[in-house]
């Protein structure tokens, strides 16, 4: 009664207004919200317009076309110096993904090793491992590329005199020769023969799958798939060769020369230094990860696999690590998106990333910073959300399934 | 009878535990240990010896080269270079060369700072420990008053300190421009008046619409007005300090300027975004969504590039802004989306009673926010903070690349001098920096676990 009495007339005295709804200062918060974008964009654009006019640049992506008149180093498409920047860029994506793709492997192979040594019983194991992570995930990564790049690499021999690697090659201060692989007539039948493979495991794999549901009789899956992806191919190769009388694939060797290595495929010091800092720096993080990761999987699950009989390899295999890399994923994804990003900073030591040359060389030589720094971050925009979206799509089909 | 009785007393029977024998000689001491922890199978084995020989051929070398071959001493090259490239060392030395770390050492904290105004650094420096030893020593008291001078104090005592003062303000929009003498530096105070007379207008208009008293309101703007005009007022006295531009500062100092101005400004900004992106309202979730992802989804080079040839072009003609602010710039925004996502776990961490109960008791949101949740989910996030911290700290290296000559920098500067340039100058160098970047980065990432074991107590059972 008391509030009945008194609630009607604070609002008489003090008069209603619109501002006490929430919704409606909701809404007059977010039109405000979006007239001061629209006019700080506007803004920007309007200074940028001006900007250009005073300085003489036009805007527009009309100069792509335009030839970009410098050397690349290390291309995987065909590039001259009379291709366009259109083509710079495809040189640069196309080395950033390179790095960015062996790089994730070798960080992963890394990470993993580290991050299970580091739970190793093994104490000088698991010491050397947490070493390991803590010297290299404090120091910056640039610091890391110029020590491989300036310290390390440029400790190797000079070119005349290269260390032999063996079967690997050579390798000289001008970089890795390495075994470059000659394609013989019949490598089409080796490749088919692999594809064979592959196909047959999935096969074989969901047959092996349905049969153990009904019998419940393992099939040793792993020993036959090893078999058919190795053996076939194997097969394939020596038919072939005996059918073309000539090998279909073979290993060009580099052969040392007074100005260096002749032959072989050229691996760039800037590609070694680059990838060896950013995998070794990742896998620093990959490896803190995964031991989380297995560190999260309760005992109890182990002991249960154990009090139903399941040996440890099978209990590793079946229990814990599903379970384990539902936590792995997600910050796995962020850490390869990482190295992605990290590879930027190739242009610290001139490899011909995207960044180094298209947002740098060519930006330089023509003055066109907007065209050249839109379309480069657009780019890392668009690999950071396709591969956010493909993990989340792989996360999704691993994570728990709750009712 | 008492043969009987004397038989039995004969039986023995023991009346003392016999005392804990050590455990057999296989299993004990190091050897045991040795055993236990190394060798306990075959494949273990195996293992130590792979990780003996890595630890082998790592180890080693790097002692051999930063102590047993280094040079202690010296004043030129030819303490560093061996007999065949024209110095003192036999052929085939290979050591840390560290009397060109120590005639650069100076240089490499300090950058190009006039070196008779070094002290002003110094002082900062020491302003610097002053505040920030306390505030995390847990124990430390009036955490408070530490706040107020490592967020106030500060910060203005550095940038006077730094730059020498007497900066000049311009009018922002030109109307003080036409009412003012020009060179006066009146015009930019009458716009100022005349912003805090819209500020408090606007305070005003609010106050009444939503029929709050308007008093304290009022008060507050005007103190944070007033308090902004004193700060703007001691920048541009002339207290005699030399003026040193931007532009010749360099090495940890340019590190340690970007690194906390870069977890300063984005702390706030990110506590906005993160706060934005949990909001009710659709439209300023997704603004925070596309801001924080947008910042996330490209690496820190293509912002630093944006900021040093874009940010000018952004400007209005004419208006042109320093180097050094550009990149800080390019810094606060690229952290303060990953700040946001460090917050939003914590924010999430807070359970929904929490909420609800700010609610029920009529708490309005900044004040739901302020007083029961932000202090939770800080708290919960701060080794997350501490990380993120880690990571820019470690991300101003990068700088360099557009030209900065913060302390990496610096040092990759000074392979120019030809007075100390030998083959062992750049391994000696990346060593010294690496050590120090480990330092700083080792010893916060330790602070990190600190506090999380500490907070963890709350929770103990």
């Amino acid at each position: 009664m008391a509030v009945q009495d008194v609630l009607p007339s604070r609002k008489g005295s003090s008069g209603f207004s619109a501002l006490n709804d929430q919704r409606v200062r909701g809404v007059i918060f977010q039109v405000l919200l979006i007239v001061a974008i629209v006019s700080f964009a506007w803004w920007i654009i309007h200074n940028t317009a001006a900007n250009l006019r005073a300085q003489g640049i036009g805007f527009g992506f009309g100069i792509l076309r335009d030839s970009a008149g410098f050397q690349i180093n290390q291309t995987l498409i065909d590039y001259q110096e009379t291709s366009s920047y259109v083509r710079v860029y495809f040189v640069g994506l196309l080395n950033t993904l390179l790095v960015s793709f062996i790089g994730v492997i070798l960080a992963t192979i890394i990470g993993f090793i580290v991050g299970i040594s580091r739970l190793s019983k093994n104490w000088v194991v698991a010491k050397a491992a947490y070493v390991y992570i803590e010297v290299l995930r404090n120091i910056p990564l640039l610091l890391q590329i110029f020590i491989w790049y300036f310290a390390v690499l440029r400790l190797l021999p000079a070119k005349r005199d290269a260390i032999d690697l063996g079967p690997f090659g050579l390798l000289n201060i001008a970089g890795w020769y390495a075994p470059n692989p000659v394609l013989g007539r019949g490598f089409a039948l080796v490749a088919a023969a692999f594809i064979i493979g592959i196909v047959a495991t999935f096969v074989l794999r969901a047959w092996a799958r349905r049969r153990q549901m009904a019998t419940g009789q393992i099939f040793p899956l792993f020993r036959v798939a090893l078999a058919l992806i190795i053996g076939l191919p194997l097969v394939a190769y020596f038919v072939a060769g005996f059918a073309f009388a000539n090998p279909p694939f073979s290993l060009e060797y580099p052969t040392p020369g007074n100005f260096g290595p002749r032959g072989g495929l050229r691996v760039f010091p800037e590609f070694i230094g680059l990838l060896m800092a950013l995998s070794f720096y990742t896998a620093s993080f990959i490896a803190e990860i995964v031991r989380a990761g297995i560190l999260a999987v309760p005992n109890g699950q182990t002991e249960a696999s154990y009090s139903l009989g399941l040996r440890p390899g099978h209990t590793l295999r079946l229990v814990v690590i599903p379970q384990a890399m539902r936590v792995i994923i997600p910050p796995l994804t962020s850490q390869y998106l990482n190295l992605t990003k990290n590879s930027s900073l190739a242009v610290a030591i001139a490899y011909p990333d995207l960044v180094s040359v298209f947002a740098g060389t060519a930006l330089n030589q023509t003055g066109r910073a907007v065209e050249f720094i839109l379309i480069t971050m657009a780019t890392y925009l668009t690999i950071s959300l396709v591969t956010s979206l493909f993990m989340n799509w792989y996360n999704r089909s691993v994570a728990l399934v709750e009712r | 009878m008492s043969d009987i009785q004397s038989e039995t007393d004969l039986v023995y029977v023991r009346d003392e535990m016999l005392s804990q024998s050590p455990p057999p000689h296989r299993e004990s001491g190091p050897l045991g240990w040795l055993r236990k922890n190394l060798f306990s199978s075959w494949s273990n084995a195996l293992l130590t010896l792979i990780a003996l020989y890595v630890i082998w051929i790592v180890v080693p070398p790097l002692i051999d080269f930063a102590l047993v071959q280094a040079v202690w001493s010296g004043d030129s090259r030819d303490v560093c270079t061996t007999i065949n490239q024209g110095g003192i060392q036999p052929n085939g030395w290979f050591g840390a060369c560290w009397p060109y770390v120590k005639d650069y050492f100076a240089q490499f904290i300090y950058g190009r700072y006039p070196v008779e105004e070094r002290w002003r650094v110094n002082i900062v420096f020491a302003l610097f420990v002053l505040g920030v030893v306390p505030l995390l020593i847990p124990a430390a008291p009036f955490k408070s008053m530490n706040l107020i001078y490592m967020a106030i104090v500060f910060p203005v005592a550095a940038l006077l300190l730094l730059t020498g003062g007497h900066m000049e303000f311009e009018s922002m929009i030109g109307i003080g421009r036409e009412l003012a003498p020009l060179g006066s530096g009146l015009d930019f105070w009458i716009e100022y008046a005349l912003l805090t007379l819209v500020v408090l207008g606007i305070g005003y208009a609010w106050a009444r619409g939503t029929g709050a008293p308007a008093g304290g309101l009022l008060k507050l703007v005007l103190t944070v007005m007033l308090a902004l005009a004193a700060v703007i007022f001691v920048l541009s006295l002339d207290l005699g300090l030399e003026f040193v531009p931007t532009s010749i500062w360099g090495g940890l100092l340019v590190t340690l300027v970007i690194a906390i101005t870069g977890i300063a400004a984005s702390l706030p900004l990110g506590v906005v975004l993160a706060l934005g992106r949990r909001s009710d309202m659709p439209i300023v979730r997704f603004v925070c969504v596309v801001f924080i992802e947008f910042w996330r989804g490209v690496p820190l080079i293509t912002v630093l590039f944006m900021s040093s040839v874009m940010l000018p072009l952004f400007l209005p003609e004419g208006v042109s802004f320093d180097k050094l602010l550009r990149a800080l710039i390019g810094v606060a925004l690229f952290s303060a989306a990953y700040m946001a996502e460090v917050i939003r776990g914590g924010l999430q961490a807070i359970p929904k009673g929490q909420y609800e109960g700010a609610d029920a008791v009529g708490l309005a949101y900044w004040q739901k926010m302020r007083l029961i949740i932000l202090p939770q989910a800080l708290t919960l996030v701060i080794p997350g903070i501490v990380n993120t911290f880690i990571g820019l700290f470690k991300d101003t290296t990068l700088v360099l690349i557009i030209g900065l000559f913060d302390f990496l920098g610096q040092i990759q500067s000074s392979f120019t001098d030809p007075s100390w340039s030998t083959p062992v100058q750049a391994t000696t160098a990346y060593f010294f920096a690496a050590c120090v970047y480990w330092i700083f980065c080792f010893s916060m990432s330790r602070y990190s676990i600190f506090t999380e074991n500490r907070l963890r107590t709350g929770h103990a059972r």
